[in-house]
């Protein structure tokens, strides 16, 4: 009897006297959902192919046709590709830079005793809780020349000129950094803290028995115990900044200056919806999904391989 | 060597309270541009172009708050956005649940690209289904309605969602369902009895998730709603924001009570977003 139970056990298609198989049973549980996503994610995205290689814009929205390569040369021969990329980099770089940096350092120091931690934790998770729509259009209101609450701060306390924050190209990129980087440090912070909650404290009382100092502490117990945790938060980091429209396109207004103010996703909307050039956008839309796609494989295997020597 | 000990033991004090002051600055970057929203909020409506920097302006009034509701289709949008976002998010949890649980604990053809392919859908561009999804809207007549604008949250929201709860399944012990079966119960039952209740961080992130999708969401609303009585609350809340004549305080009172349901939400539930989130991403 024993023996009977013990094989079941080891065996997840146990459901076997039921009356639907194990397969149709799992069918069933995944058909709506599946159904949903192919719907609206899959039959799209080859919709979206199709488009690419497609001439549909305004001018030919009902009787457009395939004409093959033609958008994805536009795409790369247009000089504005180039430096809306480097942009991207930039952008993506930066914030995810900063939100690790920034979220790891409050993660460390809210993890020590302190008083009224618990209190401190959640208003710094706060910056995550505001939806994005008004964490942009709040920080451009503040960002105004005359009335903005930056500008006001700089020539009241620090004395120094207002910067032309939404009118000049640099500056407006570095608003939308600004905004993004107090709205993504404390989804980092979480996740550090989390990670931190489970290295063993006995390592540090090792370390400290050795004779460590606090910054090989830091480096040699925290960082690769944090490896594991960090890897994948940063990873969806740099997907959803790469991948951040709201931001950019509500801080700069859709681009402001003269459309200086783009990164790949927000060149795509406007290429689309402003611009009516759906066949263009199509083909950029692919151009970065294949993008992230590559740097998720090579991302990903690199870590893992490191990850192996623990 | 006591001596040596006090010396250390005060160092120490000190190095903690600069932390504790570097947290606090923090906490004040944080919290000001929350306090700026609010006190723009708060002026009069004859004075609501100011360079004071001043929390609590002089003759604070709540008019514009009055005026938002009163003379504004604001309640209107609310209305609005709440019926599309708990549809959302109830549909949300129903499919990601089930779906998340046939991941985890069957084995069928085609579940390897599946998995895959829920991965892969993380990194579409969010303009990369827009465009087809409007113009299948179009041609199924849904733009403009609650159900276009319902199929497209809930499908946004789907891939990680399912991938979550699949990750979260998987730490549940299989002989917890065993043991239901034994007891008699039938596979649903053991789904719903058993499984359901210890997924609840999982359900509760899944449940969130979907919310956030709805009800902050500015891009695609503004793409597939053009009616303006069928306006969420972010596309009413842009409205009163514009290069020449942004209606700051009627701004600032409506972004405060969108963010209230959103913060409000989100911090009751955090204490299961650290554990749901770590446990999901360390289990891979």
């Amino acid at each position: 009897m024993a023996e009977h139970f013990e094989t079941k056990l080891s065996s997840r298609n146990y459901w076997d006297s039921e009356k639907l198989s194990p397969n149709a049973f799992a069918y069933v549980l995944m058909i709506p959902a599946a159904l949903v996503m192919f719907g609206v994610v899959i039959y799209p995205f080859f919709y979206n192919v199709v488009l690419s290689f497609s001439n549909m814009s305004l001018r030919h929205f009902r009787d457009w046709h395939v004409i093959g390569f033609k958008q994805y040369a536009q795409v790369f021969s247009e000089r504005i590709f180039y430096s809306v990329f480097v942009k991207t980099l930039v952008w993506t770089f930066v914030n995810v830079l900063f939100h690790v940096t920034i979220g790891v350092a409050l993660a460390i120091i809210l993890n020590r005793k302190l008083f009224g931690k618990a209190a401190i934790r959640t208003l710094l998770i706060l910056p995550w809780a505001i939806p994005q729509v008004i964490v942009a259009l709040t920080w451009r209101s503040m960002f105004n020349y005359e009335y903005g609450a930056v500008n006001l701060f700089i020539a009241q306390y620090l004395h120094m000129a207002p910067v032309e924050w939404l009118g000049k190209p640099l500056q407006a990129f570095s608003a939308c950094i600004i905004t993004n980087i107090w709205l993504g440090f404390p989804f980092m912070m979480t996740i550090a803290l989390g990670g931190l909650q489970s290295i063993p404290q006995e390592l540090y009382e090792a370390a400290d028995i050795d004779g460590a100092s606090s910054w090989q502490k830091f480096w040699t117990v925290t960082v690769p115990l944090l490896r594991p945790v960090m890897i994948p938060a940063i990873t969806l980091g740099i997907i959803w900044t790469f991948n951040n429209v709201n931001i950019i396109w509500l801080v700069s207004n859709g681009g402001e200056p003269s459309d200086q103010t783009h990164i790949l996703v927000s060149y795509v909307y406007k290429a689309a919806f402003n611009l009516y050039r759906y066949g263009y956008a199509a083909a950029l839309s692919m151009v970065i999904f294949a993008m992230l796609l590559i740097f998720s494989l090579f991302f990903l295997k690199k870590t893992k391989a490191s990850e192996a020597a623990y | 060597m006591k001596a040596k000990i006090r010396i250390q033991n005060s160092k120490s004090k000190i190095f903690n309270l600069v932390l504790y002051f570097l947290l606090l600055g923090f906490t004040l970057a944080v919290l000001y541009p929350i306090i700026n929203v609010f006190s723009i909020s708060l002026r009069p409506s004859d004075r609501l172009l100011s360079t004071s920097l001043r929390v609590i302006p002089a003759d604070a009034s709540f008019h514009a708050y009055k005026v938002l509701f009163t003379q504004t289709p604001f309640i209107h949008w609310f209305f609005n956005s709440v019926i599309i976002a708990v549809v959302v998010t109830l549909t949300g949890v129903m499919l990601a649940s089930t779906a998340g649980y046939a991941f985890s604990r069957f084995s069928f053809y085609g579940k390897k690209s599946a998995m895959v392919g829920l991965l892969v859908t993380q990194m579409f561009p969010p303009t990369m289904l827009l465009l087809p999804m409007y113009i299948m809207l179009l041609k199924l007549h849904l733009i403009n309605s609650y159900l276009g604008i319902i199929v497209i949250y809930t499908s946004t929201a789907l891939p990680f969602c399912v991938w979550q709860m699949k990750g979260y399944y998987d730490t549940i012990p299989f002989s917890l369902e065993e043991a239901a079966r034994i007891d008699g119960s039938t596979r649903w039952g053991a789904f719903t009895k058993v499984v359901l209740p210890l997924a609840a961080p999982a359900l509760v992130i899944t449940a969130l998730f979907s919310f956030m999708s709805a009800w902050a969401e500015y891009v695609v609303a503004a793409q597939v709603l053009q009616d303006t009585s069928l306006f969420t609350l972010p596309l009413g809340l842009k409205q009163f924001e514009s290069s020449m004549s942004t209606q700051w305080g009627l701004y600032a009172a409506g972004s405060l009570i969108i963010s209230i349901p959103a913060v409000a939400l989100f911090l009751f539930l955090s204490r299961w977003l650290i554990s749901g989130l770590t446990l999901g991403s360390v289990k891979g």
